[in-house]
């Protein structure tokens, strides 16, 4: 293969308790760590194994995001991809609109294989590979947890409800990773400061794609409702007791 | 007038029960007609589960070679060509639905709504972000198809008491052949589906082995229930992947939840907001878990789980 493109997104770190904002207009994000978003990091990693394993020579970075989400290209950059790019908007994307805009860094850069998080841990949707495999009529392979390249096809190994499915897509193809892909590798200082130096270019959103009008308006983010405050039991016995009184045992 | 088409979730040839979710959901919206697209190379048991079920108008069947198994590129474009004359297609937020529906919104040029907790109105939805610690209200524009996945927990299953027609569909689209069906290997169990049971224990990297693990399906045999892990617990090989609960494992909703050696991470956590009561048996009293516990009780589970097992 020549070319991998990874698509990550900077999203609110997975350790931060996120707070919506007493007016319902999102949640904070002013002063909190944002991160790569981990499926995306998985994706990284396979992305850089392929190419260390000789099965690819060059792996792109690219994300859709203010000029802040630099930040997280250069953590790409530093975990070893080869170069960045960088699709500048200043509001948040839909995925649907993601897909359309990697459909159109896809027609630039003719990648074999397309890599990115099954889903973002901010908005949850799990839906911009599956679309840019629709538009861009190719195969997906979803929720990978095993990922080979032989030739011109991958075979994957796909985390479903029911167990481990397999199967065998043609390239170029879109790949979304799941959490036992791989384990990242840690970023060291030196691989950091040399980060500094690999190209990373910016586009724009709307030379792009056309506005594809809004597909779907959030109105109003809440706090979920508390469970109420439970009991503490200290013994077996009490817990016995406890579920009885409920009519959780017979 | 709105019209619903529901993609059904196969089982083999059997229907997976989450299709009855997504009638639940689609009678909330008031829709007006709710019919049922049955994917498959053998339609006929599944079909005649889903004419069955009370509110579904009609059954649809596209039955092909090709469908035997549910590969997303190869039912995608047939589903979005069934969806002209509907104003909505629904399908599970399952593994299956969430690989299949973001393909056909795409191909009918729309956005998606992914995991509908609740209907405001026809149009509108909650649904959960940030691993359930926010809940975002969105609105679908009126004259764009709405496009959604149903968060199976959220709703209960459609009883039955329909008698819908069924009715073979012929969809006009290419078939790819990119994608190919190799496998799929699950682990066997006679022990309750962990998504449909009334009860689930899970146990976590407290449990400390595979060996171990016995201890946890010992007391499940007990209860009746099914059996869940938490990420810890699959990652260092104690159990099978398709166990796993939370954010990214499988979203649970059953009367009784017993977590054991789980520390109560926000991702697990997820996966168990909707269970009616929940227990947690851990060492360390500070553990998260017992933030949300409707009862708790602190001590080693090595102890605890034998003698709640012979108590039982
Ligand atoms: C993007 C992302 C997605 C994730 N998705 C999921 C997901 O879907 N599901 C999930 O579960 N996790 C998920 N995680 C991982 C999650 O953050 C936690 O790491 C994980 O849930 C911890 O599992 P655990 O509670 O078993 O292990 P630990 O956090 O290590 O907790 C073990 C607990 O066992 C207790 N213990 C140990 N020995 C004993 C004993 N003898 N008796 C009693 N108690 C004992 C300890 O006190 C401790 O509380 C995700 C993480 C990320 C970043």
């Amino acid at each position: 293969m020549e070319k991998i493109l990874v698509c990550i997104k900077r999203v609110v770190d997975y350790n931060v308790r996120i707070r919506v904002k007493p007016d319902g207009t999102g949640v904070v994000t002013d002063g909190v760590k944002m991160s790569v978003n981990p499926f995306d990091e998985i994706a990284v990693e396979e992305a850089l194994r392929l190419r260390e394993a000789g099965k690819a020579s060059e792996v792109i970075v690219a994300t859709i995001g203010d000029s802040e989400s630099q930040q997280q290209l250069r953590t790409g950059l530093a975990m070893g991809a080869d170069r960045a790019i960088l699709i500048e908007t200043a509001a948040g994307v839909d995925p649907l609109t993601a897909a359309h805009a990697f459909r159109a860094l896809v027609e630039q850069e003719n990648p074999d294989l397309v890599i990115m998080g099954k889903q973002a841990i901010d908005d949850d949707c799990n839906q911009t590979g599956q679309m840019l495999a629709a538009i861009w009529d190719r195969p997906q392979a979803t929720f990978a947890s095993k990922l080979e390249v032989e030739g011109s096809t991958a075979r994957v190994t796909r985390e479903v409800d029911a167990g481990l499915e397999t199967i065998e897509v043609d390239l170029p193809a879109v790949v979304t990773t799941d959490l036992r892909l791989n384990e990242p590798r840690y970023v060291k200082l030196p691989d950091i400061m040399k980060a500094k130096k690999k190209p990373l270019e910016t586009l724009q959103l709307a030379d792009l794609v056309s506005d594809t009008g809004e597909q779907i308006v959030a109105t109003h983010w809440a706090t979920p409702a508390a469970r109420s405050k439970g009991v503490m039991v200290s013994s077996v016995d009490e817990l016995l007791g406890a579920l009885k009184d409920k009519g959780l045992l017979a | 007038m709105s019209k619903i088409l529901i993609v059904a979730e196969l089982d083999g040839n059997s229907l997976n029960s989450s299709t009855r979710k997504c009638v639940a959901c689609a009678a909330a919206t008031g829709a007006d007609s709710i019919d049922v697209l049955i994917l498959s190379d053998q339609c006929g048991a599944a079909a005649a589960a889903a004419a069955q079920i009370a509110g579904v108008n009609k059954v649809l069947t596209v039955e092909a070679a090709h469908n035997a198994a549910p590969l997303a590129a190869v039912l995608a474009p047939q589903i979005a060509a069934a969806a002209p004359g509907y104003t909505h297609v629904f399908g599970p937020s399952t593994t299956f639905g969430k690989d299949v529906m973001p393909r056909v919104a795409a191909l009918l040029g729309v956005g998606q709504v992914s995991d509908i907790m609740s209907v405001v109105s026809d149009r509108s939805f909650t649904r959960p972000v940030y691993a359930g610690n926010a809940i975002l209200s969105v609105e679908v524009p009126a004259d764009k198809i709405v496009v959604a996945t149903v968060r199976t927990a959220s709703w209960q299953d459609a009883p039955d008491g329909g008698t819908a027609a069924i009715e073979a569909l012929n969809v006009d689209c290419a078939i790819p052949g990119h994608t190919r069906f190799v496998e799929l290997a699950s682990a066997a169990s006679e022990r309750p589906d962990l998504q449909t049971a009334k009860k689930v224990v899970s146990g976590g990297r407290g449990v400390g082995s595979e060996e171990n693990f016995a201890l946890i399906y010992k007391l499940a045999d007990k209860l009746g229930a099914g059996v869940g892990a938490s990420r810890a617990a699959v990652d260092a090989g104690y159990v099978a992947n398709d166990m796993q609960v939370g954010q990214t494992g499988k979203i649970i909703a059953p009367e009784l939840y017993v977590a054991i050696g789980i520390s109560g991470a926000i991702q697990h956590l997820t996966g168990i907001k909707d269970a009616g009561t929940i227990v947690a048996i851990n060492k360390d009293p500070e553990a998260p878990i017992f933030e949300i516990a409707d009862i708790g009780l602190v001590g080693d589970l090595f102890d605890i789980v034998p003698e709640l097992e012979q108590k039982l």
